[in-house]
C-alpha cells in the first residue's frame, strides 16, 4: 500500500471522476470530490514524510522499468507541490459545495464536480510524473477540464474568457510538445532522469535550444508570465467563485513547478542559466510584470479581476525569484508557490462569500459590507495584510527570502522594487477596505447577512493558515530550501 | 536534394505557420479552431516523420527473419495520444462557441467584444 501511494494519489481521484459523472447526483459527486481531494491530502502527506531526508522515490507503472516505462519520481520539490495541490484542493471542495449550489445549475453539478476532480488529477499528475510525455498527457487533462470549469461561471463573458484560455493554453501545450519532440530526436527518450543523462552530450546540437526555448514559451504561456497573461484576468473573473479559487492556487503554481523540473533537472542550471541565459529574458519580463500588473490592479473596479491583476503581478514575484537562479532566490520562489496558494486561495474563497450574499463584487456594490458581514470582510483583510507582506503572516516571509536573495547577488534597485511594489499592493487592497468599512451600505432593503459557515471555515482555514505559516516557518522554508539545493545541485540535496 | 530530403519537415513548418497565422489573424471563432487544428496537426506530422526509418517495417515479430529493419513505434503510440487530445480540445472548444453563438447571437470575435461594452 505505502510503496504504491505515487500511483494511487492520481488513479484514486483519476477513477472518482467518471463515477461522479454517471451516477448523476450532484450530491454524491461533492462527496467523491471531497474524498479523493482528502485522499490526495493524504497521500501526499505521506509523500512528503518520506522525502524528508532528501531521499528520491522512485515508482515504475506496471512493473516496467525505466526509463523505457513511465516512472513516478518524488522528490521534494514535487512532493512539496503536490502538497499544495491537495490541501486547497480539500479547502476548495469543502467550500464548493454552498458555493457551488448557487452558482452553477443544479443539473449540471454532478459533470461540474466530475470535471472539479479531474482538473484536480491532472495537477496531481503533472507534479508526481519523470515522464515528459506524462506531463503533456496531464497537463491537458487539467487544462480541458478547467476551460469546461471557468465556462460554467454565470456571466455570458465566462464563455469567451474560457475560449481564450482554450486558445492560448492549446498553443502552449503544443509548444511543449513540440519541445518534448526535439528533446525525443535527439535523445530517444522520454524520462527525466534519463534525458538529463543523455542531454549534455548533444546540447552543442542546434536542436536542444530550439527545443528549450519551445519549452520555455509553452511553460510562460501555462504560467501567465507577462505578457503572455491575457488569458489569465478574464478566466479569473468570470469564473464560477470555488473554480477561480481552485484554479489561482494550484494552476498556475503546477506550471511553475514544470518549469523548475524541465530547466534545472531536465536541462540543468548551468544550461539554462549559463548557457541559454534565460535570466536575461526572465528577469525583466518578471520586474515588469510585478510593476505594471500592480498597477493595472489599482485601477479594476471588479475586485475579483483586480485581484487576478495581482495574481500575474505575484507570478512575478515567483519568476524573479527563479532568475536569480541562487539558493536563496530559489527557496523564495518555492516558498512563494505555498504561500501564494494561501493568500490567492484565501482572498478568492472571500470574494466568493460576497459574490453569494449579493451576488457582485463589484467595488461599489461592496460598500459598507464590513457592517453587513463582519466575518468575511475580516478575512479579506487579514489575507490582504499577507498579501502586502506584513510580518507575521506567509507573505512577509516570502518577501524577506526573495529580498534577502536579491541583496546577496547585489541586486539593489530589485530589492526596492520589491518594496515599492508592497506599497502598490497596500493602495489596491485598501481600496476594497475603503469602501467596506468607510463607506455606507448603498443596497436595498433586504437585509445581508453573513456567508454561510461552510464558506466562512474554510476561508477563515485558509487564513489563520496564512498565519500560522507565517510565524513558524520552519516547515515550509525548510522544504523549499532542500528543494532549491536539490534543483540546483542536479538531484544531490 | 538534401532540401527535398527534408520534405517532411517543410511540410511541418508551412502547416504549422498556417495554423498559427490562422488563429492569430482570424477573428471568427470556429477559424480560429481550424487554424488551431492545422497547427497541431503538423506537430503530428512531426511526430511521425521522426519515427520513420527508411525501408522500416511495423514492429511485428517475424519468425525466422533475424535482421529485420523496424520503425520506432514509440513516436507513433505518443502521437495517438496526442490526437485524442486535440479531438478532446476541438470538441470542448466548438461546444464553447456553440454557447457563445447562444449567449451573443454572433461568433465574430469583434463583435463579441462590442457586445460587452
Amino acid at each position: 500500500m505505502i510503496e504504491h501511494l505515487p500511483v494511487l494519489l492520481v488513479a484514486i481521484p483519476l477513477i472518482a471522476a467518471p463515477i461522479a459523472a454517471l451516477l448523476n447526483h450532484g450530491g454524491i459527486a461533492w462527496g467523491l470530490a471531497l474524498a479523493s481531494a482528502f485522499w490526495a491530502l493524504f497521500a501526499a502527506i505521506g509523500l512528503v514524510s518520506q522525502v524528508g531526508e532528501g531521499q528520491v522515490l522512485s515508482y515504475e507503472l506496471g512493473g516496467w522499468a525505466a526509463p523505457y516505462g513511465i516512472e513516478y519520481r518524488i522528490d521534494a520539490v514535487n512532493a512539496f507541490v503536490a502538497l499544495i495541490v491537495a490541501a486547497i484542493g480539500s479547502v476548495t471542495t469543502i467550500y464548493a459545495r454552498r458555493s457551488v449550489a448557487r452558482e452553477v445549475e443544479k443539473e449540471r453539478l454532478p459533470l461540474f464536480y466530475a470535471a472539479w476532480i479531474l482538473s484536480m488529477t491532472g495537477l496531481l499528475g503533472i507534479t508526481v510524473t519523470g515522464d515528459v510525455f506524462n506531463v503533456f498527457v496531464f497537463l491537458e487533462i487539467s487544462s480541458l477540464s478547467a476551460y469546461a470549469l471557468i465556462a460554467m461561471g454565470q456571466d455570458r463573458r465566462a464563455l469567451v474568457s474560457a475560449y481564450q484560455y482554450l486558445i492560448m493554453g492549446s498553443v502552449g501545450a503544443t509548444f511543449i510538445v513540440i519541445g518534448i519532440g526535439m528533446m525525443y530526436a535527439m535523445t530517444g527518450t522520454l524520462n527525466m532522469a534519463d534525458l538529463a543523462e543523455r542531454l549534455p552530450p548533444v546540447m552543442d546540437q542546434r536542436t536542444i535550444p530550439v527545443a528549450f526555448a519551445f519549452l520555455a514559451v509553452g511553460f510562460s504561456l501555462k504560467l501567465a508570465l507577462f505578457p503572455l497573461h491575457l488569458w489569465l484576468p478574464n478566466a479569473y473573473a468570470f469564473a464560477p467563485s470555488a473554480v477561480t479559487a481552485l484554479l489561482a492556487s494550484t494552476a498556475t503554481k503546477v506550471a511553475v513547478y514544470m518549469m523548475l523540473r524541465f530547466f534545472f533537472t531536465v536541462f540543468g542550471a548551468a544550461f539554462a542559466f549559463d548557457q541559454m541565459q534565460v535570466d536575461l529574458v526572465f528577469l525583466p519580463l518578471a520586474l515588469v510584470a510585478i510593476f505594471s500588473m500592480s498597477l493595472v490592479a489599482i485601477f479594476q473596479m471588479n475586485v475579483k479581476r483586480m485581484l487576478a491583476y495581482s495574481s500575474v503581478a505575484q507570478i512575478g514575484y515567483i519568476i524573479l525569484g527563479v532568475s536569480m537562479a541562487s539558493v536563496t532566490g530559489l527557496t523564495a520562489a518555492i516558498v512563494h508557490l505555498f504561500n501564494h496558494a494561501l493568500i490567492k486561495g484565501a482572498l478568492f474563497m472571500a470574494l466568493g462569500g460576497v459574490f453569494y450574499r449579493i451576488g457582485s463584487v463589484h467595488i461599489e456594490a461592496m460598500r459598507g459590507l464590513g457592517r453587513k458581514m463582519p466575518w468575511t470582510m475580516a478575512s479579506f483583510v487579514l489575507a490582504g495584510l499577507s498579501l502586502i507582506g506584513v510580518p507575521l503572516t506567509v507573505g512577509f516571509i516570502s518577501k524577506w527570502y526573495l529580498i534577502s536573495g536579491a541583496l546577496e547577488l547585489g541586486w539593489w534597485p530589485v530589492a526596492v522594487l520589491v518594496l515599492i511594489t508592497s506599497l502598490l499592493a497596500v493602495v489596491y487592497i485598501w481600496r476594497v477596505v475603503e469602501a467596506a468599512y468607510f463607506k455606507t451600505f448603498a443596497g436595498d432593503d433586504e437585509p445581508v447577512q453573513e456567508a454561510p459557515l461552510g464558506l466562512l471555515l474554510s476561508t477563515w482555514g485558509l487564513v489563520l493558515a496564512n498565519f500560522y505559516f507565517g510565524i513558524d516557518a520552519t516547515f515550509t522554508t525548510g522544504i523549499a530550501g532542500q528543494a532549491a539545493r536539490m534543483l540546483l545541485g542536479g538531484g544531490t540535496p | 536534394m538534401e532540401a527535398l530530403g527534408l520534405f517532411n519537415y517543410w511540410a511541418v513548418v508551412i502547416l504549422m505557420m498556417l495554423g498559427f497565422y490562422t488563429l492569430i489573424a482570424r477573428g471568427n471563432l470556429v477559424k480560429k479552431l481550424i487554424g488551431l487544428n492545422i497547427f497541431q496537426t503538423s506537430v503530428f506530422i512531426m511526430y511521425i516523420s521522426m519515427g520513420k526509418v527508411t525501408g522500416g517495417t511495423a514492429p511485428i515479430l517475424i519468425d525466422g527473419e533475424g535482421s529485420v529493419v523496424y520503425s520506432n513505434p514509440l513516436p507513433h503510440v505518443l502521437i495517438l495520444t496526442a490526437i485524442v487530445v486535440g479531438v478532446a480540445t476541438l470538441a470542448v472548444g466548438l461546444s464553447l462557441v456553440v454557447r457563445i453563438k447562444e449567449a451573443y447571437g454572433t461568433i465574430e470575435e469583434d463583435v463579441i467584444q462590442d457586445a460587452d461594452k
